[in-house]
């Protein structure tokens, strides 16, 4: 299959820690991958330096063959890899509806469909619809819709979740980076936040890479597993044969080797 | 489709309504009265540009800066070059003092909360400081405004007032209703989210440092105009209108308001002025405790300014 997202030999240290060395892994279109480790290990600091947020020290990404990796967030959001954050980055005061809005105005703003003398009822790119429809869309879809008019400061824990997520969503990423999507999430739902997650992903036909702890939603889930430790890859395989690596049974899933 | 997010909104019918009857009642008004409200226009319309700010969380303690630039710029022109038309005093002003955001723009949006506010406040001090300095503009003392033309016309002594006061109502209706639908599409709504998460606005593509270089240059630009007028309607400039207070005075104006519709500035400064002559009527010494105790008892009892008490019973 095509790859989609190529990193090579990333490095990145913080003072004495190193928290990505020769990290490289080569991200195929459409595909799920699970991103595994301890905490401190290098899996968010791999989300960072792909969206953005770190420049890393040496190394390179490639996005369909372009370098991105000097790129400020913003730019590489509008390419199209977006993501979501471990604590949910909401914007607190709104309602969950104007959460919606808010993001399908950048996008129609990034499309040039939102100028001061704009039509209202522009039709968002990618969905044909205008953006009121669309928000409506896609809070169905997240199962937020009975939270519309809420505001988003005072979600229960698993909705501020999905909303992070359908915020990283809008603009119909084709790479989507979760970090920790289901983390302070209660085990019942933890699947059923993957489950619509994914469902939705699949309707619009991205690649996915997801940071996770729960090792039964990485296997349930994932095709592929890269399992991060001190700052390296230590194995890069399907979830049964990653979770089986000596050194990942060692140093990730527990010492039961 | 509508429901929920847009309340009916009657801000363009009260807008208009506001200016028909202004124009109508106008000549009945007594001169004193006119003069209170042109001046209220004036500093409606530096608030109207501070409430841009303020939603996106930002506080420009030196809004004073560009109110005094505009004002300078219409005593420039008149002093220099003979010209008084009113319209050309403001658009002038306005542009001056907009290009002069665009410029210090590319500085203070990369900051934010106290740090933009104390360097806003900084730089208006640095135009206060070289005004002192300059005798050529009159020093301290500053200098006269020639009277107001319009159009070439120079309106008799007992309409002077009159034209002056419809055509800030005319500019102050035009710069209302553009920043109301300023504030109603992407760019404008990106305000309150710049307020909450800027990391979030970047994550979705926006650049937060951009969508508030923006409205520095939208509210420089009104501070100017609002300048310019205050200029002409005063007939007096001098250095004071960039000194920190004034500032103040719009801070204050725009607490007083509150920042949750387009023509709260400019009842918020109609008030503040009354209140102002008011209070230095009955004692000219202690007229500030007066309009202290005035935004104490607003604060506790209105905290989001005085228009929350209409939108209260009105669209909610």
């Amino acid at each position: 299959m095509a790859i989609i997202l190529d990193a090579r030999s990333l490095c990145k240290a913080f003072g004495a820690v190193t928290a990505a060395s020769e990290v490289s892994a080569a991200i195929e279109k459409d595909s799920i991958v699970g991103l595994i480790g301890t905490n401190g290990a290098g899996k968010t600091t791999f989300i960072n330096i792909v969206t953005g947020y770190l420049k890393p020290d040496r190394g390179s990404i490639a996005y369909e063959g372009r370098d991105i990796t000097r790129l400020p967030p913003r730019d590489i959001t509008r390419l199209g890899i977006c993501r979501s954050f471990q604590i949910p980055q909401l914007y607190g005061s709104l309602s969950v509806f104007d959460n919606m809005l808010i993001g399908i105005g950048i996008v129609l703003r990034n499309a040039g469909l939102a100028g001061y003398f704009s039509r209202r009822d522009a039709l968002v790119p990618g969905y044909g619809e205008p953006a009121e429809a669309v928000a409506e869309r896609i809070l169905g879809r997240f199962g937020l819709l009975e939270y519309r008019d809420r505001n988003a400061q005072v979600l229960p824990g698993g909705a501020r979740k999905l909303l992070d997520i359908a915020l990283a969503m809008v603009a119909r990423p084709r790479i989507l980076l979760l970090d920790e999507p289901t983390s302070g999430v209660s085990a019942q739902e933890k699947f059923g936040i993957m489950q619509m997650v994914l469902e939705a992903v699949r309707a619009e036909g991205a690649t996915v890479l997801f940071v996770e702890h729960d090792m039964e939603v990485v296997s349930r889930f994932a095709q592929r597993v890269l399992a991060f430790y001190d700052g390296r890859i230590i194995a890069d395989a399907p979830p049964q044969a990653a979770l089986a690596h000596p050194e990942v049974r060692r140093y990730v899933v527990g010492t039961r080797a | 489709m509508k429901q929920g997010r847009i309340r009916r909104d009657h801000t363009v019918a009260i807008a208009f309504a506001v200016f028909v009857l202004l124009a109508a009642l106008g000549p009945w008004l007594p001169q004193w009265a006119m003069f209170i409200m042109t001046v209220a226009v004036a500093r409606g319309l530096v608030v109207l540009g501070l409430l841009l700010l303020l939603r996106a969380g930002l506080v420009s303690f030196g809004q004073a800066l560009f109110y005094c630039l505009g004002a300078y710029s219409a005593g420039a022109l008149g002093r220099f070059f003979g010209i008084s038309d009113i319209f050309v005093e403001m658009l002038v002003g306005g542009a001056v003092a907009a290009a002069t955001a665009f410029v210090l723009g590319f500085l203070l949006a990369r900051y934010r909360g106290i740090f933009f506010g104390l360097l806003s406040l900084a730089l208006s001090m640095i135009l206060y400081g070289l005004l002192v300095k300059s005798e050529a503009l009159g020093s301290t003392d500053g200098f006269n405004i020639l009277p107001s033309t319009l159009f070439g016309v120079r309106p008799g002594p007992d309409w002077v007032r009159y034209a002056v006061l419809v055509s800030a109502a005319a500019v102050a209706l035009v710069a209302a209703l553009a920043v109301h639908r300023y504030l109603n599409t992407p760019l404008g709504r990106l305000a309150p989210a710049i307020k909450d998460n800027e990391i979030r606005v970047e994550y979705m593509g926006a650049s937060a440092r951009r969508a508030v270089h923006v409205k520095y240059v939208i509210a420089g630009g009104l501070a100017g105009v609002g300048g310019a007028l205050a200029a002409t309607v005063v007939g007096h400039i001098d250095p004071e209108m960039a000194y920190w207070t004034t500032s103040g005075e719009f801070i204050f104006i725009a607490i007083l308001a509150g920042t949750g519709n387009v023509i709260a500035p400019f009842v918020g400064a109609l008030i503040y002025g009354a209140i102002h002559t008011m209070a230095y009527d009955l004692s000219p010494n202690t007229w500030q405790m007066t309009l202290g105790v005035a935004l104490l008892l607003l604060i506790v009892f209105l905290p989001s300014g005085l228009w929350s008490a209409f939108s209260r019973f009105r669209w909610r």
